[in-house]
């Protein structure tokens, strides 16, 4: 042990070295969240709670279970692949208490007119008038049913 | 079996090390829903945009974003007719660049246009959701991270409020939010796509031109648009490894 007649200071050090490391566990095991390097270099649970946001549009196939009627309807016109919350709005709360809360219905000549009003920016192929001129102030729904709009198709009331 | 205690010693830390594998190949909390399985994108068909804005009010809605700021929002180019013959003159001078509208987002739709000249389009945007994204890269703290199933999210109870990612994000994508003063972006609405819903911006396009793609799911149909379509990325030369993917998006776009 001759080697290490003196080097008793160097111990000491090192045993500070070793405390001030344990205390860097410590504090690190409560400092950093308990989820933390699940997946990578972030909290994992963040997931979860991001995922647990409420849901305020509930979704075409939600709607479908009970107005599987108006459903039909819709797939046999032009507005099949308008989803019904594209005008009807987000309608989760109804989903989930029918009874309670009830949708506003939506006023043509509003709804109607943000897709349809003619513009030179719109696609060509897009049905689009100048509501002005088409309608003279008469809501869409005087003349067209929006769940199958086509006059031709039968759809005009 | 015999080990010595020199081979405990090297066993045990080894173990240690392995455990953490071990960990992370267990299943996700959620039962039905596993994030290894999906790697999620979207697709932009720009011919079908009609820039009604239902997109921008229904992400509002879903996801309580404040007014005046955007996670997703809807831009309209109008390229003149000499511009898009002198291609070369847009690259060199922002100036004459093709005239680029959002009035609030294009929230309540864009105003009539009656120049016949020229070509007009829509560009809807939200965040590109890059496998290689330059704002999770920055995060100091690790409050903003690309989930397992591709989505780049924040983790707002973690979140300094830096904003360098605001800055890193090429798209303009990220915002700080007004009252939480922490980041915030597009979620790709993940409480509605772990749940098997759509996003709220694809519940109500009209036209479906959004539309939510898996692409780790065989049958997912953008794989047939993929082949048959040639679609683009928005700043493709920055690497970001976009995944919202544009069909039909002229070279204008920027």
């Amino acid at each position: 042990m001759s080697v290490f007649k003196d080097a008793g200071h160097l111990f000491r050090f090192a045993g500070l070295f070793v405390l001030a490391f344990l205390v860097f566990l410590v504090v690190r095991h409560f400092v950093v969240p308990k989820s933390f390097g699940q997946y990578g270099h972030y909290r994992g649970a963040a997931m979860g709670e991001i995922a647990a946001h409420p849901i305020k549009f509930a979704g075409h196939d939600t709607c479908e279970t009970c107005h599987a009627d108006v459903a039909d309807v819709k797939k046999a016109g032009k507005h099949a692949h308008v989803n019904c919350e594209a005008c009807h709005g987000a309608q989760a709360k109804h989903a989930d208490d029918p009874s309670a809360v009830k949708p506003v219905l939506p006023d043509t000549t509003v709804l109607c007119a943000r897709c349809h009003t003619a513009s030179a920016a719109k696609p060509k192929g897009f049905p689009q008038v100048a509501p002005a001129d088409h309608s003279q102030g008469l809501a869409c729904n005087t003349c067209h049913k929006p769940h199958s709009p086509a006059m031709d198709a039968g759809g005009a009331k | 079996m015999n080990i010595s205690r020199r081979q405990i010693m090297i066993l045990l830390p080894a173990a240690a090390v392995a455990w953490k594998y071990v960990l992370a190949g267990t299943p996700e909390e959620s039962p039905n829903y596993k994030m290894s399985e999906h790697w999620w994108s979207m697709l932009i068909d720009i011919p079908k945009c009609i820039g009604c804005g239902n997109c921008v009010r229904a992400c509002q809605t879903e996801n309580d974003v404040p007014d005046g700021y955007f996670r997703t929002w809807v831009e309209r180019y109008h390229v003149s007719d000499w511009k898009m013959t002198n291609p070369e003159v847009i690259m060199t001078n922002p100036m004459i660049a093709p005239e680029v509208i959002s009035p609030d987002g294009g929230k309540e739709g864009f105003p009539v246009a009656t120049d016949e000249s020229g070509k007009y389009f829509f560009v809807p945007k939200l965040c590109n959701h890059c496998a290689d994204s330059p704002c999770t890269q920055v995060c100091p703290v690790g409050a903003t991270f690309i989930s397992p199933d591709g989505v780049v999210l924040v983790d707002q109870k973690y979140c300094l409020g830096c904003a360098y990612c605001v800055q890193a994000c090429p798209y303009g994508c990220r915002y700080i939010h007004p009252e939480k003063k922490v980041a915030d972006k597009c979620t790709l609405c993940y409480h509605r796509i772990t749940k098997g819903l759509t996003t709220a911006c694809c519940e109500a396009c009209p036209t479906g031109a959004r539309k939510l793609a898996d692409l780790k799911d065989p049958k997912d149909p953008i794989h047939e648009f993929l082949k048959t379509h040639s679609v683009q990325v928005l700043k493709p030369q920055m690497a970001t490894g976009a995944k919202v993917y544009y069909n039909d998006l002229d070279g204008s776009v920027r």
